[in-house]
């Protein structure tokens, strides 16, 4: 018990949750895109899992990372465009399209896996760069500052998206069409566009968020790697209130338990390792409980817009 | 006519440069499945004037105006603008020509301020960033210009409607809109509002601005017009200019034939059914909204309610059919307590409630006719064996009723929600009344309904007065209450400031008690002063 209250433990368990927080802020600040433009999109972790996919399979095909990394954008984007086709344009029930998503996603990397790659396959991925003088603070160097480079994207995406949605013209559409699309088409806004882009990039970034669990954390790909992450994202954009600061907050708050419950795996404290393992989960459940009550979402959340309808 | 301002650097690029003189529709012919909507409906509306557009509900005004606005596209027909045949594919064609609709339904987004919704689906002078600064001082230069009081800061959901609807005018001014369509603007709005809003667009028409002023509301079309165009059934009646017309005789064209007013005859009153005594309760917003109401309403007798809405009379009338938990105080029916009874012990006591919103508390939407009716009395052995229900039963006594009150539906099958607003509120009544209460409690019961429906509404009520009932009735309509009840009791700020027995108070007086002047003051007041000043209050439909 002495290890796990060590400078050297903690300063391990706050890198690692930093690490573990990168593919959970990408696919939930992608998702809060699509919610807030009034499109839930439970397909998450399929679009992960095809991203994790293709990242790998073309960086170890090419020798390029950030063209795996590109590729599983790419895709993300064309499975976001079949999930906007069937819920925006034929407006169909977005929460049962959005699993049929992921059920297509898990099938479809899976498949690509068994047939392209056979077994196991690992990858030197993404290093950790460490940035000139501020990675030299000590604990806070280490934790924040000696990261790869999609883990710095990550957490520069926070600021950007909150940039994005409350200082452009295009924010201020995506909110408004998610909360009252008649009065925003009454206006000119054309509501299925701006649908279509916000579920077409967030479901890019959810690709990313797959490249950068294949490429910049466990460097490898198997059966359902993302084991529900895409789940919990969606879960982390009502925790986070569809705000990016919130979304930064729960998706910390959930890394770093699970890193704490992997550290204590890893210094050997006796805890059954699968109890261990649901610890994040539960805890995911249990937050969401006290908090979501509180705050209302896109008024016209998982409502397919038709004009005229009052 | 006021030549159109030059317009600064508000990024406002989106909205038409030219002032429209003339808009005409011709020969527009629309048709919904089932319905034809529109045939062969000719208008025009010109610079500089308001042209009402008069009809019953379901007459195809909204349905022709959305029209004009690119909601819809007509089957048949040309809209020449002046002169020039256009044709337009959404709302985003017709704001781009220059014209502008304030919709019944007011098309806000209640999570973003004022100036946000002002700037929504116009280019900014710094895309991609927004310039809401530009905005917002523009938007205060258009309220100062037009007497549109806002705060350009503030979100919508701070704001009252009258306020939201001041924005919704904002919106299409920015936009330069020279034609405004306004459909029911004055439904919602509270009657210092409507006298607001009618001084607001007086404005617009000396500024040139052309408006077409949708509405069911003969008095207002007289007083805003300069010409009205009648509706029915979707085809024109005719089209007059307003100071050649009386009202008696638009209601003529509207309806199709001539419209009784119903006045209730005295009646002697018997022993007191609805007893309240020291009533408070809180409001949504945490505030109190009934302070203390003392009210008795004897078997066959009217009391009706007059105030302007939000001094409680949705409270009281919530708290009377059980939606609504009283503070303190009593409620009796026929003697019995039912301060803190459930509903099911209300209506067992012989209560009946006609919820002002009827949509929301009163029917449920997907629910067919048939089912509506027998939302009270479903599991009534009358209409049951056992457990499973008695639909032959049902579905006679439920014709019987829509032949009754002649709701006037296609079948006892369809869904509540495909019928108009007066049909519904029959239906309401239909379910109410078949239960023979003593204690009838009508909040709002003719608001949004036509003539034809609110003649019958009336005459009904008056029919449960003769029976014996003891009937609440509440109503923003100063016209109604005066017409049917027996007293009349003023409510201000939650608490009865007055209550006076029929035609002992003018309408002048009456309106003076509304906003809060003591009754022995106003009864005081000379009768004839303030007439000109509030001619909306005094009279409205019917």
């Amino acid at each position: 018990m002495d290890d796990i209250l060590s400078v050297a433990a903690l300063v391990g368990i706050l890198t690692s949750a930093v690490r573990l927080a990168t593919p959970y802020l990408y696919a939930a600040i992608g998702e809060a895109f699509g919610q807030l433009s009034g499109v839930v999109n439970l397909g998450v972790d399929g679009i992960m899992l095809v991203g994790a996919f293709m990242a790998i399979f073309v960086a170890l095909g090419t020798g390029s990372l950030w063209l795996g990394v590109l590729v599983a954008i790419v895709a993300g984007l064309l499975m976001g465009l079949l999930m906007s086709v069937i819920s925006v344009t034929l407006k169909a029930e977005q929460g049962i399209s959005g699993i049929g998503l992921y059920m297509f996603g898990l099938g479809l990397s899976s498949l690509l896996f068994k047939v392209l790659f056979g077994t196991v396959k690992t990858i030197v991925g993404f290093q950790p760069v460490k940035i000139p003088i501020l990675g030299d603070i000590p604990i806070i160097g280490p934790v924040l500052f000696q990261q790869s480079v999609l883990v710095y994207g990550a957490f520069l995406l926070v600021p950007l998206a909150w940039w994005i949605l409350e200082k452009t013209t295009w924010g201020l559409r995506i909110k408004a069409v998610g909360q009252n699309p008649a009065a925003a088409d009454s206006l000119g806004v054309n509501v299925n566009r701006v649908r279509y882009a916000s579920v077409c990039l967030g479901s890019a970034l959810a690709g990313l968020a797959g490249a950068s669990l294949s490429l910049a954390m466990v460097n490898l790909f198997q059966e359902n790697l993302t084991a529900g992450m895409g789940f919990i994202a969606v879960a982390l954009v009502y925790f986070g209130s569809w705000r990016p600061a919130g979304i930064l907050f729960g998706a910390l708050l959930f890394s770093t338990v699970n890193a704490l419950q992997l550290w204590m795996q890893v210094l050997g404290v006796k805890i059954p390792a699968d109890a261990a393992v649901m610890l994040p989960y539960l805890l995911t459940i249990v937050v969401l409980a006290l908090t979501v009550s509180r705050v209302r979402g896109p008024a016209a959340l998982n409502r397919p817009f038709e004009r005229g309808e009052a | 006519m006021a030549i159109p301002k030059p317009r600064n650097n508000s990024g406002a690029d989106a909205t038409a440069q030219r002032r429209i003189q003339r808009i005409e529709m011709c020969d527009i012919v629309k048709r919904f499945p089932g319905v034809l909507a529109n045939d062969r409906v000719c208008f025009d509306v010109k610079a500089g004037e308001v042209h009402a557009l008069l009809g019953e509900n379901g007459a195809g005004k909204s349905t022709l105006m959305r029209q004009l606005f690119g909601l819809y596209k007509p089957d048949e027909g040309e809209i020449l603008i002046d002169g020039q045949r256009v044709e337009f594919n959404s709302p985003a064609d017709a704001i781009r020509a220059g014209i502008g609709m304030i919709h019944q339904h007011f098309m806000l987004v209640p999570t973003l301020t004022v100036t946000q919704n002002v700037a929504l689906g116009l280019k900014s002078s710094r895309e991609p960033l927004t310039d809401l600064d530009v905005v917002a001082k523009r938007v205060r230069q258009l309220s100062e210009e037009y007497g549109l009081k806002v705060d350009p800061d503030a979100y919508i959901w701070q704001l009252s409607v009258g306020e939201q609807q001041r924005v919704e005018i904002l919106k299409a001014l920015y936009r330069n809109a020279s034609m405004i369509i306004l459909d029911e603007p004055t439904a919602v709005l509270t009657p210092q509002e409507v006298k607001d809003l009618f001084a607001t667009l007086r404005r617009m028409v000396q500024e040139g601005h052309g408006l077409v002023f949708i509405s069911h509301k003969l008095y207002e079309v007289l007083a805003i017009s300069d010409r009205v165009t009648v509706l029915r059934d979707g085809r024109v009646i005719g089209t007059r200019e307003t100071k050649d017309v009386t009202r008696d005789e638009l209601a003529r064209m509207m309806v199709g034939r001539e419209v009784k007013r119903l006045r209730a005859q005295p009646q002697q009153a018997g022993e007191p059914l609805l007893q309240i005594r020291a009533l408070r309760a809180m409001g949504d917003r945490g505030t109190e909204a009934l302070r203390g109401i003392d009210l008795e309403v004897r078997s066959g007798e009217i009391v009706g309610i007059a105030g302007v809405s939000g001094n409680g009379q949705r409270e009281l009338a919530e708290c009377l059919g059980g939606l609504r938990k009283a503070t303190a105080g009593t409620i009796l029916v026929a003697g019995k307590d039912l301060t803190h009874a459930s509903v099911q012990q209300r209506l067992q006591a012989g209560l009946a409630y006609i919820p002002e919103e009827r949509m929301r508390d009163g029917a449920i939407k997907e629910f067919s006719v048939l089912e509506n009716m027998f939302l009270l009395d479903h599991a009534s052995p009358k209409y049951t064996h056992g457990i499973f229900l008695d639909f032959r039963r049902m579905r006679e006594h439920a014709a019987a009723l829509v032949k009754e009150y002649t709701v006037k539906t296609p079948s006892l099958e369809t869904p509540i929600k495909n019928l108009s607003g007066g049909n519904i509120q029959k239906t309401i009544m239909a379910r109410e009344l078949s239960r023979e209460p003593r204690v009838l409690v009508a909040a709002q019961p003719s608001r949004g309904i036509d003539i034809g429906a609110t003649e019958y509404i009336h005459q009904r009520l008056l029919e449960q007065r003769a029976s014996g009932q003891a009937i609440l009735l509440i109503s923003e309509d100063l016209d109604e209450v005066q017409a049917l009840s027996d007293r009349i009791a003023v409510m201000y700020e939650g608490r009865i400031v007055g209550i006076v027995g029929r035609g002992q108070a003018t309408a002048e007086q009456l309106g003076l008690m509304m906003a809060g002047v003591p009754m022995e003051e106003a009864m005081g007041a000379a009768p004839t002063a303030p007439t000109a000043e509030q001619p909306i209050e005094v009279s409205s439909v019917v």
